[in-house]
Order: structure tokens, then C-alpha cells, then sequence
């Protein structure tokens, strides 16, 4: 740090740094101190969960629906219900607060993207792209999901009751992604952190080329893809999951016990090796 | 990007003309330049629906002269079809470039077909018991208007949106395609195939003919040549998943079926509803939100996953 400028040092406690590639990882925790305490957005609402309001989307188009949802926020409201979502696209997205958000039927693609503490409950089905780059909060879908569902998610649960599509947890950074029933081609494609359940079946390349994370499944794998291989399950991993599928009143199908762990072989590039340019220089 | 959509009624009939244009203007977002509908009303025995057009559209404005040469093409149409002893049961023109006729023949179709293409700027958009294909320049409600769509009693049909990314917009590589010269068969894709000049030069060795350099035409092509051979639709929709190459996602239909197929990759995509009545698949589920006024279950089939359904 005292080698940074005054620039670099803004850059740094607006968490605008790029990281070096140097020792044995890139991980960086940050400090919760480093930003007064709290860190600030500029649609950061102070918001009141006994304040309800019912928003009908019916007639809305998707930017009236993000922006009517602002407002509202913006009044204290804690607590909406979004009514006749009919599966509009790219809606419930950028949400930066905590907010308990009931969704009344279903949404089409990138719904709830790039949000950062809300809870969402959505009683019908999501299309592709639900929640990507998802940073912290709950989503609960009672129904199916499309393809890349949790794409890049960071931090927080990402729970569909249902199917979902191909492609799940795609370049997942954090978090956990449950899937009550059964996901698609490359589920965890390329995953680099968090956790995946997947209670029903996966299927071909699971956990392709995935540098790190453990993805959980309770049914049958098609097949494993490069560098996914089994782990051991141990007693923490079945404490978590019961944990877990208890908190959103799910269940193995065929217990805990049955369930498999893939983890990352590590064979191919992963965090803790150096690039070929590094390798010459320290050999 | 292209937005694709099929219904299906499987005990009676329903207004699939209206319900395709509900679901198409749903999906205009994913391609403003063309519209295209193949349409399966109920077939009449011993009798051909006939859908063809005579320019492109954009040849109207190619000056005065083009008015009496699209007369001069169309009764040379009429004078090839009487030639080869086609009875023409009742006649419409659609546009100035696009007709409708009711036939009956009894003699080789592909003959009839090549004959007839012949003329220089006519292409038969289809020819069949129940189907009627119907493509133009423009969203939904612009061709779904231009040709009266709208009220049209059937028990299924396909649909395209079109993002022109490959080939020009006109109507020659706008969707559907009719799978020449098979009558009834229809295909609609999204997706771009990355093996199509080596399938199509096989294709057109076999003796098949494409009228546009849009890949998707070679999916109805390749889907006919297989029933040619013999092969069940189904069989022929799971072996175009091991040898056309690309990402893509097409339906297809015939007299009575809808078919959908998915590549092993699943990267175009496809959201199907199903109940004991109807079957109705779309790119996009806003497109089937816009023909039920509640809500309603769906799911995205997997990849390579093939389905048929039947009336």
C-alpha cells in the first residue's frame, strides 16, 4: 500500500484495483472497514419491510417496471409484489438493497441480474440468464429455469424448484446454486468459486474445465467434462447441504448420503499456477 | 438472432392464424426484417393449395416497365400449369407479386415444381394438401394484414421472425421453407449452421434445388431428402443432430405433426408448453404469454433432445 499513489490509492478504496498476479493466489478479501463501514451505490435505498406495495406490471415495458421499482423503493417500500410479469425480459435487475420482492408469475430472460441483496420469490418459471452476475440475497423459483441460470454468480442463493436448462452456474465466481430437479449440457462450465446442488440429474460435461467450487448431485451424471472429477463427501459437505435444502424445504431425492461431489482436477490451468512467461522467469 | 414459434392443436382445430400473430408479433424484437407463417388448414382430399410469387418485393420499385412484366410472368405460369394439364380450382392474388390457387393434378410434382420455377423471378412457396406458406418483408401484424392470416382456421402452424445475419433480406431468405418438393413439410430454424456449403453441394448432387443461400433452407432440404429415402420424420429430424453442424434450434412440421430439434450444444433457445389440447413452443415464453390469458407451465427441452407431436 505505501508504494501506491494518491490515484491508485482512490482506485483502490473505491475496490477499483487490479489485482497482481504474484505468491501462490489472486484471492482478495476485502474489509468491510475500508468503506466507513458500509459500502455505498448510488440506488442504495434505506428501505421499511413492513412497508407493502403491489406493482401490476401488466401494461409496463421492462425499463418502466425497473424504474417504477426504484421509486418505490426510493418511498421505503420493503416489501413488493410484482403482478402479470408475463415473462417480460430483463426485469427486477440492479436491485441494491435489501427488499423482499414476491413475484406473481414468470420472467423471460436476464431476470434479476446484477442484484446485490434482495430476497425473490418468483412463483412461476424464469427464462435464460435468471440472476447473472448475482452478488448476494436469496432468489427462490417454484418452477422450471432456462439455460445459463446463475451465470457469473458471485455471492448469495440461487434456488430453482424445478428443472433448468443448459449451461447452469457458467463461470460461477461465489455463492450457491440449488436445482430441485435436473440441469442441462456444461452445468458449472468453467466455475471458479461457490457451490452447486443439483438434486436431479445432470448432463453431458458437467463442471467442464471448472478451476475450482464443488458442484453436488443427487441423480445420475451423463458424463463428467475435462477436469471434473469425483470428491469425497464429507461430513461438513452433508452438514452444509442438509442445512441448506432444509432452509428452502427441499430434499435429495435419494438422501444425503447418495449424493456425489465433483471438484476441479486441477490438471488444467488454475488460479495457483503461474503463466508459461512466469514459469521461465522463476526457472 | 431469429425468433421461431409452432402451435399445435391436437383434438380440434383453432384460430392458428391469429395465434402465430400474436406469437410472431411477441417475438419481433428478435428479427424486424421479415415474417413468415406456414399455416395447416384442414386438407381436402385430391385438392393442392398452391402459394407462390412471381418477384421480389423489392423489384416493384425497379421502374414502370415491372408492372407488365409480372403480368407477362404470371401467364406464363398459367400457361405452363394448363400445359401440364393442372385444373386451377379458384385463383387469388395476394399481392401484385404473391398468389394463392386452389389445384388438382395427378402428375409428378417435382416436374410440376421445376417447370414452373422456371420462369425467371417465380418461386413456389409451397404446395399442399393443408399447408399455406406465407413470407414477406415486414413484422407480424404488417404480413399477417397484407394476407389476411388473421381468422385462419387450421390445426397448426410454424412462424419465423428474421434477423437477416447471413444471407439478404427479401423474401427468397425469409422463413418458413417449404420442403421441396414435398408437399406439407415446413421447417423454421434459429441458429446458423457452419457445415452448409459441403451439405448443400451433396444436396444439390442428389438432385435437390435451394433457391437461397440462407442456411436454414438446407434444414428443410436435408429433412426432405431423408423422408425421400424413406426415413420417419423423427428418425430424419435425430440424424440432422449428428450431421448438420452449428448451433441451432428448428421445427418442422407435416400434414399432421410438429416437430422440434435441438443441438447437442442447446445454445439457440426453445420454450415448450404442453396440455392434453395443444402444444405450443416459442424462442422466447413472452410469445406464449401472448395467446393465454393465465399463467401456465413451461420448460426448455435439453440438448439433442428431438420431439414430435401429432394432431
Amino acid at each position: 500500500m505505501g508504494m501506491l499513489k494518491d490515484e491508485q490509492h482512490k482506485s483502490y478504496d473505491m475496490g477499483m484495483h487490479t489485482e497482481q498476479l504474484s505468491g501462490r493466489t489472486m484471492q482478495k478479501f476485502f474489509s468491510i472497514d475500508e468503506d466507513g463501514g458500509r459500502f455505498t451505490h448510488p440506488y442504495d435505498f434505506e428501505v421499511d419491510f413492513d412497508k407493502k406495495a403491489e406493482l401490476d406490471v401488466k401494461e409496463m415495458e421492462s425499463a418502466e417496471v425497473n424504474v417504477r421499482l426504484r421509486e418505490l423503493m426510493a418511498e421505503g417500500n420493503g416489501h413488493i409484489v410484482i403482478k402479470n410479469p408475463l415473462a417480460k425480459h430483463s426485469i427486477c435487475v440492479g436491485i441494491l438493497n435489501r427488499l423482499k420482492l414476491d413475484v406473481e408469475g414468470s420472467l423471460g430472460y436476464f431476470g434479476c441480474g446484477l442484484i446485490d441483496g434482495p430476497n425473490v420469490r418468483i412463483s412461476g418459471r424464469v427464462g435464460w440468464s435468471c440472476a447473472e452476475n448475482m452478488m448476494s440475497g436469496t432468489v427462490v423459483i417454484e418452477k422450471n429455469a432456462g439455460s445459463s441460470f446463475g451465470a457469473a454468480i458471485r455471492g448469495g442463493d440461487l434456488v430453482c424448484k424445478g428443472d433448468v436448462g443448459s449451461r447452469t452456474g457458467i463461470d460461477q465466481k461465489g455463492g450457491n446454486i440449488i436445482v430441485g430437479g435436473s440441469t442441462g449440457a456444461f452445468s458449472g462450465f468453467m466455475m471458479q468459486r461457490g457451490r452447486m446442488v443439483i438434486l436431479g440429474n445432470a448432463g453431458i460435461n458437467l463442471g467442464d474445465s471448472m478451476y475450482d467450487g464443488t458442484i453436488y448431485v443427487g441423480g445420475e451424471v451423463e458424463s463428467h467434462g475435462v477436469d471434473a472429477v469425483p470428491g469425497e463427501m464429507t461430513d461438513m459437505d452433508a452438514k452444509w447441504l442438509e442445512d441448506k435444502l432444509d432452509l428452502y424445504g427441499m430434499k435429495a431425492p435419494n438422501g444425503i448420503s447418495k449424493m456425489k461431489k465433483i471438484v476441479a482436477g486441477k490438471q488444467l490451468w488454475n488460479y495457483d499456477n503461474l503463466e508459461p512467461a512466469e514459469k521461465k522467469i522463476i526457472l | 438472432m431469429c425468433g421461431i414459434a409452432g402451435i399445435i392443436h391436437r383434438n380440434k382445430g383453432g384460430d392458428v392464424g391469429t395465434e402465430m400473430t400474436s406469437m410472431l408479433r411477441a417475438l419481433k424484437h428478435r428479427g424486424p426484417d421479415s415474417t413468415g407463417f406456414a399455416l395447416y388448414g384442414a386438407p381436402v382430399e385430391d385438392e393442392y393449395v398452391m402459394r407462390y410469387k412471381v418477384a421480389e418485393q423489392e423489384e416493384l420499385s425497379s421502374g414502370f416497365h415491372i408492372h407488365k412484366e409480372l403480368e407477362e410472368r404470371k401467364a406464363l405460369v398459367d400457361e405452363r400449369l394448363r400445359g401440364l394439364g393442372v385444373e386451377i380450382l379458384s385463383e387469388e392474388a395476394v399481392t401484385e407479386y404473391a398468389y394463392r390457387c386452389r389445384i388438382k393434378f395427378n402428375s409428378d410434382m417435382r416436374k410440376m415444381a421445376d417447370f414452373i420455377e422456371d420462369v425467371e423471378g417465380v418461386e413456389i412457396l409451397s404446395i399442399g394438401e393443408g399447408l399455406e406458406l406465407v413470407k414477406d418483408l415486414g413484422d407480424a401484424d404488417v404480413v399477417s394484414n397484407q394476407y389476411s392470416l388473421n381468422g385462419f382456421a387450421g390445426t397448426h402452424g410454424l412462424g419465423h421472425t428474421r434477423m437477416a445475419t447471413e444471407s439478404d433480406v427479401d423474401i427468397r431468405s425469409a422463413h418458413p421453407y417449404w420442403a421441396y418438393p414435398f408437399k406439407d413439410v415446413s421447417v423454421v430454424h434459429n441458429g446458423q449452421l457452419t457445415n452448409y456449403w459441403n451439405f448443400r453441394r451433396h444436396l444439390e448432387h442428389r438432385g435437390h434445388r435451394f433457391v437461397s443461400n440462407c442456411d436454414s433452407e438446407l434444414i428443410a432440404v436435408y429433412l426432405a431428402d431423408k423422408m425421400d429415402q424413406g426415413k420417419e420424420l423423427e428418425e430424419s429430424m435425430a440424424d440432422s443432430l449428428s450431421e448438420l453442424d452449428g448451433a441451432f434450434t428448428y421445427l418442422v412440421a407435416t400434414t399432421d405433426k410438429l416437430g422440434m430439434a435441438k443441438d447437442t450444444m442447446a445454445a439457440k433457445p426453445m420454450v415448450v408448453y404442453e396440455s392434453e389440447d395443444m402444444v405450443v413452443l416459442a424462442s422466447e415464453e413472452c410469445a406464449i404469454r401472448s395467446i393465454f390469458p393465465h399463467e401456465v407451465d413451461t420448460f426448455d427441452p435439453y440438448e439433442g433432445e428431438v420431439r414430435v407431436w401429432e394432431c
